[in-house]
């Protein structure tokens, strides 16, 4: 029902998907997602318990590859797209919430 | 010596690799036929993201070594289109997202390193609906690409660009991704040929990804020969993409060409889903309009009438050459878009947190905050509305409390859809649908009603679902509005190459009835 999808759920959840909203967005999405939750929940009609789950279309093993040092990035290739960086590392804001 | 640079444009790829073999014409003149084209014509389509600057050199270095006397690749020579979510380390790569604007990633993405092993022409990158989410093309951040039909019409999503490049001449050949209809829909609603190979087919490595147990890059095109050409040339195993098949395929042209044979499609047994556009049941030989009406309950619905109509023309067109129709049930994909809006969404909110503002793409600085005021606040910045809706739904989906009621039904569902599958190829070859269930609709029309919008993938949805391979070729213009519908032919995992011949020869068939392509029809743009 779209009533478990209210506006503090909404914040909670862009807080765990660390996104940003406006309150006019929550607001937005309230609705929005709370059609769309009771719609999807029809897959609930057939679900029944004795249906196994399926995560992936084609069934696969665990692939290994030799365990052999091969062509990857160098430190500056994979440091190029970065916003920020220092001394060979990608440089992030403080973690902790310390003074920097 | 040399062709006109308009005629080039029209000509298909495997038309172009010809001439270039033969020397009618250089790689250099194929290019700039198509720079130009996209010079003239794209200011209206906006089918391109960001174009190669040295598009031209490639060119010049693949005639080179033809002069040369080097033995190349079939497509080597031809101009190529590339979606916007493969990654090229000479481009910038953006998935239609602000957050990744202006990115140029340290690496090629396989395919494309592929296509350029094989010589062809980067001319590239194209428009789609942000990070791929979308049936219109309009979430892009970068703006909407116009259908060539009509520039007031959606090109179809989230592949839009590659579908109206390959559309409106500026290109001959593009790749596309299909996560639930991504190269297929944009085909149907622009009159181009669209495959989504077999999960497993084509490697995913430097693709950005969706949802990885769905995403499959396939080629957008003109001809289903040159849709097999392409898929030659990017699909196989890739050591690379843990998820690929690491089995030998057979030659795709080679299946193309073989739909072209005499007979090819006698006794070939041809399901029609009564739950998407079905109702056979009285036969469809001659019949422009029974099909609608003598369906099963329900199977018109959300089927534009005219699609339908050029659908059971197609299946009668096929059936007079000795195929077999058969009316096929699969009451399990009435869930499809239920467990597939569950289903992306799960995966999406998990690929797209690598989004942080760390190791690519914006940083929205926040004084004095924390590194997670930073992620929130580039997140806020970078992402649409609707990867911010999807996010939100996929975190919601596989929160404590809800995971198993909707992802594990959802998962559930996904096997019940796989068994239907499983049946109805115990009675047929291949399965066919409309490609979408209507025409291209007008920019804006459902841009704010996302569930109206979901609805468009009804009939390319099971195939990413299941793993099948699925390919959409234009089956005519709908009477009602004149422009492009398509149909689509579905078949058990592996089985790519039977969906080249079907599709070849049906289109071997329509050429006839239409006295050329479809795509001759569609009106002059520049």
């Amino acid at each position: 029902m779209p009533s478990e999808i209210t506006p503090d759920v909404v914040r909670h959840l862009a807080s765990l998907a660390r996104i940003g909203l406006t309150d006019q967005e929550v607001q937005r999405l309230t609705g929005e997602l709370g059609v769309i939750v009771e719609s999807v929940a029809k897959v609930t009609e057939v679900a029944t318990p004795d249906v196994p789950a399926t995560s992936h279309p084609i069934p696969l093993g665990t692939v290994m590859r030799p365990d052999e040092v091969g062509l990857t990035l160098t430190n500056e290739q994979a440091l190029s797209g970065a916003p920020d960086a220092q001394d060979g590392q990608f440089k992030v804001s403080s973690i902790l919430g310390e003074e920097q | 010596m040399s062709a006109a640079s308009s005629d080039l444009t029209r000509l298909a790829a495997h038309e172009l690799a010809e001439k270039l073999r033969a020397g009618e014409i250089s790689s250099v003149e194929a290019t700039r036929a198509h720079l130009d084209r996209i010079a003239a014509v794209d200011g209206d389509v906006h089918a391109f993201l960001h174009l190669n600057t040295s598009a031209l050199e490639t060119a010049a270095e693949i005639d080179a070594r033809r002069a040369a006397g080097e033995e190349l690749a079939p497509l080597a020579g031809v101009p190529v289109a590339i979606k916007d979510v493969l990654c090229t380390r000479d481009m910038p790569s953006t998935a239609g997202s602000r957050i990744l604007e202006g990115w140029i990633p340290p690496y090629d993405a396989t395919v494309v390193a592929r296509m350029r092993e094989a010589g062809l022409v980067p001319l590239g990158k194209t428009n789609m609906d942000e990070f791929a989410m979308g049936s219109s093309t309009e979430h892009s951040a970068f703006g909407p690409t116009r259908n060539p039909w009509d520039r007031e019409r959606i090109p179809g999503g989230s592949g839009g660009g590659s579908a109206a490049a390959v559309a409106a001449f500026e290109a001959p050949l593009a790749l596309g991704s299909d996560t639930g209809g991504s190269i297929r829909q944009p085909a149907a609603v622009t009159g181009s040929v669209g495959m989504k190979p077999t999960y497993g087919g084509v490697s995913r490595y430097g693709a950005i990804a969706l949802a990885s147990s769905l995403d499959q890059v396939g080629p957008v095109t003109r001809t289903v020969l040159d849709a097999a050409l392409l898929h030659d040339v990017i699909g196989g195993h890739d050591p690379r993409d843990s998820t690929s098949i690491p089995d030998a395929w057979p030659s795709f042209a080679d299946a193309a060409r073989t739909g072209l044979r005499e007979g090819v499609v006698k006794g070939l047994r041809i399901g029609v889903v009564s739950e998407l556009g079905g109702g056979t049941t009285g036969g469809t030989t001659g019949g422009t309009t029974g099909g609608t009406a003598g369906g099963a309950a329900g199977a018109s619905q959300g089927f534009q009438p005219g699609v339908l109509q050029r659908f059971h023309e197609a299946l009668g067109l096929l059936e007079k050459q000795g195929a077999e129709l058969v009316e096929v049930s699969a009451p399990s994909f009435e869930y499809a878009i239920s467990a597939y809006y569950l289903i992306l969404p799960a995966e999406a909110s998990s690929n797209l947190a690598k989004f942080d503002s760390v190791r690519f793409g914006l940083r929205t600085e926040v004084p004095g905050g924390t590194i997670e005021d930073v992620m929130a606040a580039t997140r806020e910045a970078g992402f649409g509305d609707e990867v911010k809706r999807r996010i939100i739904l996929g975190t919601y989906a596989l929160s404590a409390g809800y995971y198993d009621a909707y992802y594990g039904s959802a998962q559930k569902v996904r096997t019940l859809i796989q068994r239907d599958f499983d049946a109805a190829f115990g009675a047929c070859d291949v399965l066919a649908t409309p490609s979408a269930p209507t025409t291209a609709f007008k920019l804006g029309e459902k841009l704010d009603d996302p569930l109206a919008m979901y609805l468009n993938d009804l009939t390319t949805i099971p195939a990413n679902l299941a793993g099948v391979p699925g390919i959409a070729l234009p089956s005519g213009l709908a009477p009602e509005d004149g422009l492009p519908a398509g149909i689509q032919f579905m078949a058990p995992a592996r089985q790519d190459a039977r969906l080249y011949t079907v599709a070849a020869a049906l289109e071997a068939l329509f050429v006839d009835a239409w006295g050329g392509p479809l795509l001759a029809q569609a009106p002059a743009l520049a």
